[in-house]
């Protein structure tokens, strides 16, 4: 089993946003269970951390929040995305594409590149 | 903008906060079920199942933590709950609360009241648009020492031209019979160039007003009225558009009602509230032809250019006065030094109130600061006595940065709460106020209560707490708790930083009440001087009524041309008026002759056998009566004789001077016999024939200025006063003298009808309402100091009952304690006199121009207002003083 990473600031947030695009409305024990599966159990302790960031994004507008039935018909509270979500999810989903490749060329770049 | 949304989320939260927790609940059990669920079906125990669960999820609380903090605002949050505390405070201590919010209340209340009045005349003096590009141009002969010459059309015309003004316009004040109304009336009447409301950047309410570039020579006969004259006189008719009115028996024509809110500018108080306007070019009759020299209006009104400032059209008409100088050095003799200045109109309406105003602002303030410093001592007093609540919250662990928030939080949550008080009391004794305010105060109708005097009100209430708070604050969480903890119950004994600040207070408080003392003292000083100098006239059971024979721009329908047609009519007058009941002298005169009237009427002066310099003549203040005038008044002819009935039109012309005339002009010579010329255009000589003793009937200050008195008979005066002696009935005297003038001629508006003693108290009606205002701050400040010095005293005596005691023990003769406290309260108030005696002379020679009869040095009233202050120090001290005398040795030592 490899080592639990704890997940920066940030990015669990941008995983969040890109679920809720790709799955639709969830729960959320449901968020949490997709975002173990994707990411290969990096969120598979402490996934209460994700209430407060849920919370903080829909103070932010990026997401709304509505009471509903569960599967197994229970009161849960499902997030979805709204129209300023999806664009916060595009422009960070660029930066972070962009990060990205700059810091894929810096390790690609061996010594004799730079003689 | 992502946070500004968040901040306002947790905002709203505040109120929802709890419904969020009980969502997080709800989340929170429905993840750890479903999960349990998932972990039953992946074939684990039940029990294990939940305990997976519930440790897959994270540690439950860190999260609850997390998840509030980003619910709230702790800032707000930890503000609420000092306020409740504050509140809680205040409420256990409600002497203590109310004594501290009283004293800010009438600070605040006092300065705010004050500040309402500034606020309308020194910040607001003009209500029109853009009014700091308006100016009022003041022409003047420096050279002479001539001043206000007036403007002659030529002039108006350069300045129009110079490119330096949008506009310019010269304004004539005055005022007319309007006959065309219920009753015939005097209104206050201007006339102005077309430009005049195009100038001040004024809309009419009804119709229009003049056409700004009308070349019209003379008037137009279009006039714009008031509101008010157009509700009062003519109920408001909505039809008032192209009715004909007749003033001074000319018909003209309504174009046009100004708003209610309009208020026309000028120097006096007659000039602001002009209710009738008409437009001319001043070119045409009544007016004498334009000329350099015919100088027909006496000031003018400009807007600037836009863009242009004051300091640089000023360096331009320097400029053009030059030019003009040299093209015109028959006009302006290089000796009279002819000058033209800008002077921002603003300044030249509230320009004699600015000192007196200025000068109650400033007592007032002093007020608030005694105030402030009161509350300081007493929450210092207070601070010790919680010096054992503070050490345990510090060593509880309370930051002090915490602790000096809650206690500044409580003190302004006491200003803030004196600051609504203060604003609720002026509210209710507004109207109470107002009629303090002496009527001439320009722009009085519009002081208000408005959202400005409430800001002031609130950001004086913030800068009192903050200034009363932060020395009892800092000093508090400047305590160390174990050095509190280990003394025992009282908490600290008036540790010596502690005693010094709270000393230091008192001596400020004296220092500042002995400056407000000496400065009240001085005015009611002046004010006494000036109430009972000798006026060298009789006011007693003398009315004065007013009217005004009509000027019609066409002479040929005067009745009242010559000087024969005006003798008779007053003739008459004074033979129907000895019938007025209770009448037993009756006199005529010019407005000039009533005694304090401030419309001057300047003569220009040529002595027999002397030469003015150049061609310009002397100025001299003159006025016409009839013979029974000097008898009527009780002003003794010293030489020579009076008027007599002879002195008419076809007899010589005579004159009497006062005695400031005589001394002025023929100081070593006999004055009678002697002749002079008065008006520049007069042909014939007037001779001397007597010398009336001075009396102050131009200005209560001074008795020194020289007059000149014509017989009415050898005059023709337009505007006429009737002076009535004798028991007369004040209320109904005014009804009869209309009655009677209008039995001679019903046109005719009888007006300004005054008892003279009411003219002569009047007169001083600027002056008493500023030495009321600030004697009542002085008072109050002495009394403020007063309860400070006691406070700080008793607190002192309180905090050494224990020394005291073992004093006494050893055998100090109480006599030696009651010394020993008097002469440490002694030793505050003379420290606080000296500073205050310094700070007294500064603004003593500062209001100097305020002062009549008495030096702003005067050593009498420093030296026994100094005295009363000691006084007042030593009576407040002298009850904590006995207390401490009292001190039973037994039970201080057993308490302490």
């Amino acid at each position: 089993m490899p080592d639990k990473t704890d997940v920066p600031q940030g990015t669990l947030a941008l995983m969040v946003l890109k679920t809720l695009e790709l799955l639709g409305p969830l729960h959320g024990y449901g968020l949490a269970r997709r975002i173990e599966q994707i990411s290969g159990d990096l969120l598979a302790v402490n996934q209460g951390t994700l209430y407060p960031l849920l919370l903080k994004l829909e103070h932010e507008g990026a997401i709304a929040s509505d009471w509903g039935a569960s599967e197994n018909n229970r009161r849960a509270r499902f997030y979805r995305l709204t129209r300023a979500g999806h664009k916060q999810l595009h422009t960070e989903t660029r930066d972070w594409e962009q990060t990205a490749a700059i810091i894929a060329r810096f390790f690609s770049v061996k010594g004799e590149d730079l003689s | 903008m992502k946070s500004l949304r968040r901040f306002f989320a947790r905002l709203s939260n505040l109120a929802t906060g709890r419904r969020a927790d009980q969502r997080l609940r709800e989340e929170i059990e429905e993840h750890l079920a479903q999960q349990t669920a998932d972990n039953l079906r992946a074939g684990m125990s039940p029990a294990d199942a939940r305990r997976q669960a519930v440790l897959k999820f994270g540690a439950v609380q860190a999260i609850r933590e997390e998840y509030h903090s980003e619910l709230r605002l702790p800032f707000i949050e930890t503000q609420w709950q000092d306020l409740r505390y504050a509140l809680r405070q205040l409420a256990a201590a409600p002497a203590f609360a109310s004594i501290a919010i009283l004293t800010i209340a009438l600070g605040v209340g006092a300065t705010t009241a004050i500040y309402s009045v500034i606020d309308a005349t020194l910040l607001h003096p003009l209500p029109y648009p853009r009014p700091e590009q308006l100016v009022r141009i003041e022409a003047h002969f420096s050279g002479i020492g001539v001043r206000d010459i007036g403007f002659s059309v030529p002039e108006w015309k350069d300045f129009q031209r110079s490119g330096l003004f949008q506009y310019v316009s010269p304004e004539r004040g005055g005022s007319v019979n309007l006959t065309s109304s219920s009753q015939p009336a005097r209104i206050q009447f201007k006339s102005v160039s077309p430009n005049y409301f195009a100038l001040l950047d004024v809309q009419p309410e009804l119709g229009r007003l003049f056409v700004p570039d009308d070349p019209t020579p003379g008037f137009n006969l279009e006039v714009v009225i008031s509101d008010g004259l157009w509700k009062r006189d003519f109920g408001a008719d909505p039809h008032i558009l192209g009715r004909t009115l007749r003033l001074d028996n000319d018909a003209y024509f309504v174009v046009g009602v100004l708003p209610p809110d309009f208020h026309d500018q000028g120097r006096t108080t007659d000039l602001r509230n002009t209710e009738i306007w008409a437009a001319s070019g001043f070119s045409r009759l009544p007016l004498p032809p334009p000329a350099r020299g015919a100088r027909v209006f006496k000031t003018a009104i400009a807007r600037l250019t836009p863009g242009l400032t004051l300091a640089a059209a000023q360096s331009q008409i320097d400029t053009l006065v030059q030019a003009l100088h040299k093209q015109f050095p028959g006009d302006y003799p290089p000796e009279s030094a002819w000058s033209v200045r800008l002077v921002p109109l603003g300044e030249t309406v509230v320009g004699n109130v600015r000192q007196p105003l200025l000068l109650m602002m400033g007592a007032v303030g002093l007020v608030l600061l005694i105030g402030c410093v009161n509350v300081a001592n007493l929450l210092l007093a207070r601070a010790s006595t919680r010096g054992r609540e503070m050490a345990v919250r510090q060593a509880l662990g309370a930051a002090r940065m915490r602790l000096i928030r809650q206690l500044l939080t409580e003190s302004l949550l006491l200003s803030l709460l004196g600051g609504i008080a203060g604003l609720v009391m002026l509210f209710f004794t507004r109207t109470l106020l107002l009629q303090m305010i002496p009527a001439t105060l320009p722009r009085l109708n519009d002081i208000s209560i408005n959202r400005t005097v409430m800001l002031f009100a609130f950001g004086v209430s913030v800068l009192a707490g903050t200034f009363f708070g932060l020395a009892p604050a800092l000093q508090a969480a400047r305590l160390e708790p174990s050095d509190v903890l280990r003394q025992d119950g009282r908490g600290s004994k008036g540790s010596r930083s502690q005693t010094w600040t709270l000393n230091a207070l008192v001596v400020t408080e004296f220092a500042l009440s002995l400056v407000l003392l000496i400065a009240a003292g001085l005015l009611v000083r002046s004010f006494w001087e000036l109430y009972k100098v000798p006026l060298g006239f009789d006011p007693e059971n003398v009315m004065a009524v007013r009217l005004w024979l009509p000027v019609p721009n066409d002479p040929t329908t005067d009745v009242y041309r010559t000087r024969d047609q005006e003798a008779q009519f007053i003739r008459e007058l004074l033979r129907r008026g000895r019938s007025l009941p209770g009448v037993k002298d009756i006199a005529v005169g010019s407005p000039g002759a009533i005694p304090l009237n401030h419309e001057k009427s300047l003569f220009a002066l040529v002595l027999e056998g002397r030469s003015t310099r150049s061609n310009l003549p002397y100025q001299v203040q003159g006025s016409s009566v009839t013979p029974e005038y000097f008898h009527l008044l009780g002003i003794p002819v010293l030489r020579g004789r009076s008027f007599t009935e002879w002195d008419v039109e076809q007899a010589p012309r005579v004159a009497l001077v006062n005695e400031a005339f005589a001394r002025t002009w023929w100081p070593d010579e006999d004055p009678l016999g002697k002749r002079i010329k008065l008006g520049r255009a007069a042909t014939s000589w007037t001779t001397v024939v007597g010398v009336v003793a001075d009396a102050r009937t131009e200005s209560l200050e001074d008795a020194n200025i020289p007059k000149v008195y014509l017989s009415s008979w050898q005059t023709v005066e337009k505007e006429l006063a009737i002076f009535l002696r004798g028991r007369l009935d004040s209320g109904r005297l005014p009804e009869q003298a209309r009655e009677m003038v209008q039995s001679l001629d019903p046109e005719l508006p009888v007006f300004d009808a005054k008892t003279l003693p009411d003219v002569v108290s009047g007169s001083l009606a600027h002056r008493r309402f500023s030495v009321q205002v600030v004697l009542l701050f002085a008072l109050t400040a002495l009394l403020l100091a007063g309860i400070g010095v006691y406070g700080t005293i008793s607190y002192i005596v309180s905090g050494r009952t224990r020394d005291i005691g073992i004093r006494i023990a050893l055998g100090a003769p109480r006599t030696t304690i009651l010394h020993m406290i008097l002469s440490q309260g002694l030793a505050l108030a003379l420290a606080g006199a000296a500073a205050g005696l310094v700070g007294a002379l500064i603004v003593s020679h500062l209001m100097a121009a305020l002062l009549y009869g008495v030096s702003p040095g005067d050593p009498l009233t420093f030296i026994s207002l100094t005295l009363v202050l000691v006084m007042v120090a030593l009576a407040a001290c002298y009850i904590p003083a006995r207390r401490a005398m009292r001190v039973d040795p037994i039970i201080a030592l057993r308490e302490a």
